[in-house]
């Protein structure tokens, strides 16, 4: 069987893959490969808005792309490569308009210029809208775009491995979900924009298929992993059911109440009260939850009744949607319960501002790379922006690569893709074990969120290194049914080795690193500590399981400095 | 607790003499279930075989629709508790069984690439486009549509004749773009539903209006677009 060739193949049709794949194809053919159809991935599911120091609001009047810079690598706790921020700030006016050219529908100011909102840890109101499902609005039309550029789309295939031969990427294979039959891919270069690997925590804001299964990929193939330990807890998500509320409740001035209605924000950022960011005022919350002032000591309010229904309506119909859907609330009325969730994932496949990997011909793009751009902590806003700047930058090189590289592919190719191939079979086949996928994967869920959450501390990171490693031992044991058609157990089978593997190079990143710098923050090491930690975390497989070195970071205009909001 | 009873329907095409059916499964149901929910249960717990789609879970990927007593809706959305005793769950209508649930989408994506779904438009300002807010809510709520097929496969027309019906969900889009300001592609989009495959096949019966689950009026859309195609 001869394996289907591209030049470029995209793995990933989200906002990172789509926008690679577009810029690919001025230059040479594409083809974007994709477990879902690309609308119906992760990237539609973002609401609050993109940031771009456009200065469309009179607040506003004021913004320059340097200090956006600024509050981003402010906001990243000092651990931002800032060559790389530059790059991300100052390239989005760019990608913002481009986006509106193609046709997004953003909400409007007055002048019917893009409407911005204030967001967390921005110095002005800088984050472009449309109402509150942002990410709904750029997906579509990057998907309307892709239709228009005639992107091939490889859509409901799951990527099993990727192939790589002396440190140099061949092409892949996938597990068609339709037919059940895996297909064999060759490519010159291979662009992952595989998302963030959330699902690894019992309670995040996610969608069900983000496990990271795409930064597994890369690790597995010899990549190396960056800052796996910073993972964002978001403040304010739907209580027990974890569902998101953007950023943006706040933005347009909605509170955060505990049990005896006080606005807490005021005791540990007196200044920007509830829009800190977000690593302050998740630590907020479950510090008054820890403290008995949770409303039954679970969680604590959101408040947007003062806003208006006008209002609420008109910015945020959306939320009132969802609240009225799922917990049957109406917050012009009521106050709505939230508590933290995972969020985001800010590292991810270490890659230069480029896309580049240590792999040639493989870059990574959006959330599943670590260019590294958000550091210890993402401001709200930053990471729609990262999938359109460093997805079309990702885009230009691996065309670049790949027409260097000539336009067929070569036999030595073909034999480690057939070799690929005979592994992956495998791989899908029914297992006859007794462990259930179901349960390994909410104990690892239950033992992230407790142990490498919000708060972390050495002896409960170490239990948690000895708890994953029980867990994989089981895994060992899992049953999966046989057949391959649309086989769930099989995908989530697939899925949870991934999320093991990376479950374990996060607890062991922040087992290791002995300070608190944004996301991270250790109880028995409660200080950031430049001195022996502004470094980035680099993980690598090696012979013997995970093995963690450190890289130093990129910086050039703003010296690191204390994190007051 | 409060029990449900999901009968489910079936189908494995890997069975060598498949043979669709019914399976019930009694699951126990906890307030604010939904029955996205309810179906991971019967996975997770009971049933590993059984197959459907999902992503998001809150009603904004448009992957999950099902059809619930005989009503296209939303898995990740409906609330079980919105019924009682049985509910049964099968594959949108008018689409190939692929397995279980899973139905084969891809004529549905057709439709959509039939008609130019995207901005046409000649200008390229070096900031951003100007529109009014007042312009942006003409294609208010249209832009909002997930592209779940519910109108479609709620719609005997679009079940009787797919290969000559673009579809409502086909004139969501059509309406989207020509009421948008920056857009130039009015036109040629007409004359693409402007057919027999196209608006005139409706035959108004409102089921894609009644159950979008984003509540656009897409009959309204239709019959805009049949009296803008008889003014231009
Ligand atoms: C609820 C929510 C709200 C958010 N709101 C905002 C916001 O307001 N502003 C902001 O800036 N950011 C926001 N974010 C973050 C932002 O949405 C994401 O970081 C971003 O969309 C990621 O885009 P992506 O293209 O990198 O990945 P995704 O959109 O997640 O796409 C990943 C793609 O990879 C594919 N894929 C994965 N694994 C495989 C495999 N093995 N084989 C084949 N295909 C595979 C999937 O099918 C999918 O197409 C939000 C996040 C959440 C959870
Ligand atoms: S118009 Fe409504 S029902 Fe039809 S695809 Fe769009 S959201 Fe779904
Ligand atoms: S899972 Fe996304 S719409 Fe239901």
């Amino acid at each position: 069987m001869a394996p289907i060739f591209h030049p470029v193949l995209v793995i990933g049709g989200g906002l990172a893959g789509l926008r690679a794949a577009l810029e690919v194809k001025k230059h040479c053919d594409v083809a974007v490969i994709s477990m879902v159809y690309p609308v119906r991935s992760h990237s539609c599911a973002a609401q609050g808005g993109i940031n771009a120091s456009l200065g469309n609001v009179p607040e506003g009047r004021g913004d320059t792309w340097e200090k956006h810079a600024y509050d981003t690598v402010k906001g990243s706790d000092f651990l931002a490569d800032q060559d790389a921020v530059e790059i991300l700030a100052r390239e989005a006016p760019l990608r913002v308009y481009e986006m509106e050219h193609w046709g997004t529908p953003f909400s409007r100011t007055p002048e019917g210029r893009i409407a911005q909102r204030p967001f967390g840890g921005a110095e002005f109101p800088r984050t472009c809208y449309a109402e509150d499902t942002t990410g709904h609005a750029l997906l579509q039309t990057m998907n309307e775009q892709a239709v228009k550029n005639g992107i091939k789309v490889y859509a409901e295939r799951f990527v099993v491995s990727l192939v790589v031969r002396d440190k140099k990427v061949a092409g892949l294979i996938a597990l068609n979900r339709l037919t059940g039959k895996l297909e064999t891919y060759a490519a010159n270069a291979v662009v992952l924009s595989t998302g963030g690997a959330g699902r690894i925590y019992a309670e995040t804001t996610n969608s069900l298929i983000m496990s990271g299964y795409g930064i597994y990929l890369a690790y597995r193939a010899g990549a190396a992993l960056k800052d796996m330990e910073f993972m964002q807890f978001h403040p304010t998500s739907l209580f027990q059911i974890n569902i998101l509320l953007t950023e943006g409740c706040r933005g347009e001035g909605g509170y955060l109440l505990n049990k005896n209605g006080d606005r807490f924000m005021a005791w540990c950022a007196p200044k920007s009260m509830e829009l800190a960011p977000r690593d302050i005022v998740a630590r907020a919350i479950a510090t008054e939850i820890l403290e008995g002032r949770g409303v039954n000591n679970e969680y604590v309010y959101l408040d947007l009744r003062h806003l208006g229904e006008r209002i609420i309506e008109e910015r945020l119909p959306g939320i009132r949607r969802l609240c009225r859907s799922f917990i049957g609330l109406d917050p012009v009325h009521e106050l709505i319960p939230v508590e933290p969730a995972q969020h985001y994932t800010m590292g991810g496949i270490d890659c230069n501002v480029n896309g580049g990997t240590e792999i040639k011909g493989l870059y990574a793009a959006g959330e599943c790379a670590c260019v590294s751009v958000h550091g210890a902590n993402r401001l709200g806003g930053n990471s729609l922006l990262e999938t359109l700047v460093f997805g079309k930058r990702a885009g230009e090189s691996a065309a670049a690569f790949a027409m260097h590289e000539g336009s067929d592919m070569n036999k030595s190719s073909q034999d480690a893709i057939e070799e690929e191939y005979r592994k992956a079979v495998e791989k899908i086949k029914g297992r006859e074990g007794k462990e259930k996928i179901a349960s390994i994967r909410n104990d690892l869920g239950r033992v992230m969120s407790k142990k490498v959450g919000i708060f972390r501390k050495e002896n409960e990171l170490e239990e948690a290194v000895e708890e994953i490693s029980n867990l994989s031992a089981r895994f060992e044991n899992v049953h999966v049914s046989k057949g391959t058609v649309y086989n769930l157990e099989l995908i989530n089978a697939l899925d949870l080795e991934a999320m093991l593997a990376l479950a374990e190079i996060i607890a062991r990143g922040a087992l290791l690193r002995k300070e608190s710098r944004g996301s991270h923050f250790r109880i028995d090491y409660p200080e950031r500590d430049d001195a022996n930690f502004l470094r980035h975390t680099i993980a690598r497989l090696a012979p013997g399981g995970v093995k963690i070195e450190y890289r130093g970071v990129a910086i050039t205009k703003f010296k690191p400095e204390k994190r007051v909001y | 607790m409060a029990e449900i009873k999901l009968r489910i329907f079936r189908f494995d095409p890997e069975n060598p003499k498949p043979v669709p059916h019914y399976q019930t499964y009694t699951i126990e149901t906890n307030p604010g279930m939904t029955v996205l929910g309810a179906l991971f249960d019967v996975l997770d717990n009971q049933d590993g075989t059984l197959s459907f789609r999902y992503s998001c879970r809150w009603a904004i990927c448009g992957s999950c629709a099902v059809s619930l007593n005989g009503k296209c809706r939303l898995a990740c959305e409906t609330q079980v508790s919105d019924y009682k005793g049985t509910l049964t769950i099968e594959p949108l209508p008018g689409f190939d069984v692929i397995k279980d649930l899973v139905v084969d989408i891809e004529p549905f994506f057709e439709n959509y690439m039939k008609i130019k779904p995207y901005l046409m438009s000649q200008a390229s300002p070096e900031k951003e486009n100007i529109q009014m807010q007042e312009q942006v809510n003409l294609m208010q709520p249209h832009v909002r549509c997930i592209l779940c097929a519910v109108c479609e496969s709620s719609c005997p027309v679009s079940w009787t004749s797919r290969e000559k019906y673009v579809g409502p969900m086909a004139f969501t889009k059509v309406y989207r773009f020509n009421r948008d300001s920056r857009d130039s592609g009015g036109k040629e989009r007409l004359a693409i539903v402007g057919d027999e495959s196209g608006v005139w096949r409706c035959r108004t019966i409102f089921r894609c209006t009644e159950y979008c689950p984003k509540d656009i009026p897409i009959t309204e859309a239709i019959e805009f677009l049949k009296r803008r195609y008889f003014r231009d």
